[in-house]
Order: C-alpha cells, then sequence, then structure tokens
C-alpha cells in the first residue's frame, strides 16, 4: 500500500475537461491518465492553447473535472488546499502587500493554528531568503523586476511546505538570462526540499533540464497524453556540461520531433 | 447592469485626471535652452495654469455685468460684493432661529450632509461588497437599484416627512437616499472586478473569508469606493440646498429661500457662489483623500 501511494503519489484517472461557455460547449482534455511519484519533477509540455493549465488546475482543485477522477496522498482531490501550492503564471502577488507580507499570508494560513507569530515570521523570513530577497522584504511588487516577483511567487508556494508544487510557466515572462538562473535556482531548491513537482512549460530546454519526466500533449481540442519521456540524467545537472551531452541532445529532439513533427500545430 | 456603465467612466476620470493635469506641455520655445531659468519656469507656470481660469473668472463677470446692465432687478458684481464683505463681516450672528448668521447657515446644512451621508457611507459600503460578492445578491437587487435609482432625490421628502413627522429628519433622509446609490454601486463594480488570479490565491491558500475581505477584496476596491464616495457627498451637496428649501429652519437652502422672500437679490447670488465653494472644496477634499489610497 504504502509503495502504491509512493508511485502514484498524484493520479490522474481517465480526467475529461469540458467547458460550458456562452459560445458552447468546448471539449478541452479527453481521457487524461497518468501518475506522478513522489518527490519527482514531471513537466507538462505542449503547443500553446492544448491544455497544460487546465491539467494543472486540476490537480491543484482549482477546476473539477467534468468526468474522471483525480488523487492526492490516495485522497481525492476535492478542491484547493495547501498541500497543493502554485506557482502562478504571471505571479499573482498582491500589489498592496510587501513582498514579505505576501509570503506571510501563506505562511499564517498554513502554519498559524500550531505556531507562534515569531515562528511565522522566521519562516516567512527563512522562506524570502532561501529564493534570495533578503534585500527587497519590504518592497512592493511594483518595486521590483519580474524575475524577482516571480521569487517572491515561489517563495511563498515553498513557505507552505506543499507535497505538490504545481508550476505554470513559472519562467514564461523572463528574459533568457534571468530564467536561466532562476531555472538554476530552482534546481537546487528542488534538491533540498525534495518535494513532488509539476511544471507546465513550452520550454524544450526547460523541460529537459529540470524534469525526471516529461509529459508531452496532443494538440486540443480533446487533448491528451501523446507520449511520455523519460529523462534519465544524472543530478546535479549542469547547463553547461549537458549543452554537449549526446544523451541529453537525444532527449530534447526527442521532445522536438514530437511537438514540430508527429503533433506539429496545424498552420493558424 | 446599466448602472454600472457611469461609474466606470467616472472612475477612468478620476485615474487619469492627475495625469491630464500635469501635463508638462513641452512648448517648443522653451526646448532650445538647455535648461529654463527659474524666472522661464515661473512665466510657463502664469501663462499656462493661472492665466486661463482667470480669463475664464473675467468672462463670468463681464456676461453678469452686461446682464444685470440690461435687468435692473439683478445686482451686479460691485454690488453684490458689499453686500458679500457685510455679509461675511459677522458671520455667526444668531438673533432668532429665523436669522443666524451665513456661518451658521452653513454649518447647518453640512451637519445635514455630513449625517446623511455618513449613514449612507456606513449601510451602503457594505452592501456593495455583498452585492459584489455574491452574484444571487447582485441578481436580488439589480431591480431594486435599477428601479430606485432614477428617482429625483425630493421625490422622496413626502415620504421623510410622512415617517419621521418632522422636517430635519426628513432632509437627513432625503441626503441618504440619494448619496447610497453611487457607494453601492461603486463598491459593489470594484468587488466584482477583483482579478480571478487574486481569487485564486485566495484558494489555493485556502484564506478564511475575512482574510479575503481585508487582504484582498478591500485593498483592491478602496479605489473604486472612493470614487463612489466622492460622487456621494457631490450628489448630497446637491440635493441639500432644494430639501431645505422645502422644509424650512437653518440652513444655506432655507437662507436662499427667505433671501427670495425678503426680495434680496444680492444674498440669493452670494449664497450660490458659497454652494459652489463648498461643494467645490469637498470634491478637492475627497479626491486628494483617494489619491493616498491609491496604491499603485
Ligand atoms: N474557463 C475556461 N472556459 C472556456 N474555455 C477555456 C477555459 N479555460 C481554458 N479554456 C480553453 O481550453 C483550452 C486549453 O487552455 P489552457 O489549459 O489554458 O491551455 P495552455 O495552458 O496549454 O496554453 C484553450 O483552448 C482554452 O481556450
Ligand atoms: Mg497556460
Amino acid at each position: 500500500m504504502e509503495k502504491i501511494l509512493q508511485e502514484k503519489y498524484v493520479q490522474l484517472e481517465n480526467v475529461n475537461m469540458t467547458f460550458f461557455t456562452k459560445k458552447g460547449t468546448f471539449e478541452a482534455l479527453k481521457n487524461v491518465n497518468f501518475s506522478i511519484q513522489e518527490g519527482e519533477f514531471i513537466s507538462i509540455i505542449g503547443h500553446s492553447g492544448c491544455g497544460k493549465s487546465t491539467v494543472l488546475n486540476l490537480i491543484a482543485g482549482l477546476l473539477q473535472p467534468t468526468s474522471g477522477n483525480l488523487f492526492c496522498a490516495g485522497r481525492e482531490i476535492a478542491g484547493p488546499g495547501p498541500e497543493r501550492a502554485v506557482v502562478f503564471q504571471n505571479h499573482s502577488l498582491l500589489p498592496w502587500l510587501t513582498c514579505s507580507e505576501n509570503v506571510y499570508l501563506a505562511v499564517e494560513r498554513v502554519f498559524s493554528a500550531s505556531e507562534t507569530k515569531i515562528q511565522l515570521k522566521k519562516r516567512t523570513q527563512a522562506a524570502i531568503e532561501l529564493v534570495g530577497l533578503a534585500h527587497a522584504a519590504d518592497k512592493r511588487p511594483n518595486e521590483i523586476s519580474g524575475g524577482m516577483k516571480q521569487r517572491v511567487g515561489i517563495a511563498r508556494a515553498l513557505a507552505m511546505e506543499p507535497k505538490v508544487l504545481l508550476l505554470d510557466e513559472p519562467f514564461g515572462a523572463l528574459d533568457a538570462l534571468t530564467r536561466a538562473h532562476l531555472q538554476d535556482e530552482l534546481m537546487a531548491i528542488m534538491a533540498k526540499s525534495g518535494c513532488t513537482a509539476v511544471m507546465v512549460t513550452h520550454d524544450v530546454d526547460e523541460a529537459v533540464l529540470l524534469s525526471d519526466r516529461i509529459v508531452m500533449m496532443t494538440n486540443g481540442p480533446a487533448a491528451t497524453i501523446g507520449e511520455m519521456l523519460d529523462v534519465e540524467l544524472a543530478r546535479p545537472r549542469e547547463r553547461l556540461e549537458l549543452a554537449e551531452d549526446s544523451h541529453y541532445n537525444h532527449l530534447r529532439s526527442e521532445v522536438l520531433k514530437f511537438l514540430y513533427e508527429r503533433h506539429a500545430r496545424k498552420a493558424a | 447592469m446599466s448602472a454600472i456603465g457611469i461609474s466606470k467612466e467616472d472612475i477612468k476620470t478620476i485615474m487619469n485626471s492627475e495625469q491630464t493635469t500635469a501635463q508638462p506641455g513641452a512648448a517648443p520655445k522653451l526646448v532650445t535652452a538647455a535648461r529654463p531659468s527659474a524666472v522661464a519656469l515661473k512665466t510657463r507656470i502664469f501663462f499656462q495654469w493661472l492665466l486661463p481660469p482667470m480669463f475664464g473668472l473675467l468672462l463670468l463677470g463681464a456676461i453678469w455685468t452686461l446682464i444685470s446692465h440690461q435687468s435692473p432687478n439683478l445686482p451686479g458684481p460691485v454690488s453684490t460684493w458689499h453686500s458679500a464683505v457685510e455679509l461675511f463681516s459677522d458671520p455667526f450672528y444668531n438673533n432668532s432661529p429665523n436669522d443666524q448668521g451665513i456661518g451658521w447657515n452653513i454649518a447647518a446644512s453640512l451637519e445635514r450632509v455630513g449625517m446623511g451621508f455618513g449613514l449612507a457611507a456606513l449601510i451602503g459600503i457594505p452592501l456593495g461588497f455583498i452585492i459584489g460578492r455574491f452574484q444571487f445578491m447582485s441578481r436580488m437587487a439589480a431591480p431594486i437599484i435599477g428601479l430606485l435609482r432614477p428617482v429625483s432625490p425630493l421625490a422622496w421628502l413626502p415620504i421623510g416627512l410622512l415617517v419621521f413627522k418632522a422636517a430635519d429628519p426628513a432632509a437627513i433622509w432625503v441626503i441618504f437616499i440619494s448619496a447610497i446609490w453611487p457607494m453601492i454601486i461603486n463598491t459593489a463594480v470594484g468587488v466584482s472586478k477583483v482579478p480571478q488570479d487574486y481569487m485564486n490565491v485566495a484558494k489555493v491558500l485556502n484564506l478564511s473569508e475575512w482574510k479575503i475581505v481585508t487582504k484582498i477584496l478591500f485593498p483592491f476596491v478602496l479605489p473604486y469606493m472612493m470614487t463612489g464616495v466622492r460622487l456621494s457627498i457631490g450628489v448630497a451637496w446637491l440635493v441639500i440646498v432644494a430639501a431645505e428649501m422645502l422644509t424650512g429652519g437653518v440652513g444655506i437652502g432655507f437662507w436662499v429661500w427667505d433671501e427670495w422672500n425678503n426680495l434680496n437679490v444680492e444674498h440669493i447670488i452670494i449664497a450660490i457662489f458659497v454652494v459652489g465653494i463648498v461643494g467645490l472644496l469637498l470634491e478637492l477634499a475627497l479626491t486628494s483623500l483617494a489619491r493616498q489610497f491609491s496604491y499603485e
């Protein structure tokens, strides 16, 4: 039992998602099945609009599937919960709170029942330091750069000590240099915390560099899992070394072939 | 809701007013100078910001003078000015309940406006939050607001007189009922505009309803709410003069009526200016207050 739970820590079973809008119904996901091991880092990759965020929001509990079941740690996912923290695509920090107040809001919610105010403050500070933002703790989101905002978003999620970290294109809006830097930091943080992670991305290098496994989605409507790819690269990973690693390049071209040969997006 | 369209415009106006008034308006002549000297800057401010309003006021005075020359019953600016100086030399005398200084009249009107407006804020703002937060409530309130809001404020006066059996609470009631709508509507619009992202944060963090209100809704809605407050006080001040004309007692509106009966037209014109200036000051005070509350 214990073993099964570890292997299928997060599980999606025959998940279908249909949106009912004013313009009619839209079948976004059809028959999505996959599971995630405890401690595993999964990337979901696919063309824009195929339903990646929808899958993530289903795991987060922000959406309910039209049919099918989702489980986390053996329990049905009934709604959002602090054990599944989300790093949002557009950071979603509250602009009227400072960075540390944004993080504190999350910390307070999760730990205030069992800890004193001082302990909560310490947790907040630790989370801010973890992402290297101690100097900007008292700044408002509009006073810091995009990369820093995204770090606060990560700090807020990690401070909740989630079992599963859900990231929706966390670095999508950043420039290449900042993005590479934050990817390295995220790898280091994940190695330390050992928590399970699901990251949505459309960046092939990012997917291969960070993941243990890549879930590749077909194009919508009625998108589903096309293929899975195990990324058997030793950790810690160094982006410079990997650039010349033949296995890395093989994996990379596998994903590219999936995206641009087998499931190329029809010309719009 | 059609009611919402109006307030959106207004919100934009308040947001933009700072920018539109602060435009530097680079005059090409001055660009050639490497650094505009203090004198040049002062002359520019004078020509761009002080001269046009002065021209406007002068024009108003000229038209007024012209009309007063044609119509002998209408006093001109000069005689009105003399009358005003006399009036304001002793603003706080108190001969009898019906014969008090202009200061007392203004104070009485402001007090009524304050009471009616304060009650409207106390009830309207929380109501706006509830209507904005729960779709059921919004649908429930829509016909009530749609039906009652367009009613002319003074139409409520007989109801007030009937229920309260006294003039003063009736006047406050009229202020209340006309000031409450902008606050309800703007607050509700603000709440309904809270970005889904923030609500998703609230859901993922599992925030309590209290935290959602204090940490997300309230800060986001505050600028919208302040627009409602500003509109409300404008309406309240607009309505008080008319209401007091009908109810009597002490107050700037009643004073106008009294002076009309005395055929003291100078005083009526002074009252118009006083009402305008007080309204302007209220508006300025609230606009600057609203600016303080903007988090951006
Ligand atoms: N709330 C919604 N209502 C209607 N359609 C939606 C909704 N959310 C997503 N969709 C549709 O579902 C599809 C997948 O969306 P999404 O998961 O956001 O794609 P991705 O994240 O892969 O770019 C898109 O075609 C989108 O238009
Ligand atoms: Mg997306």
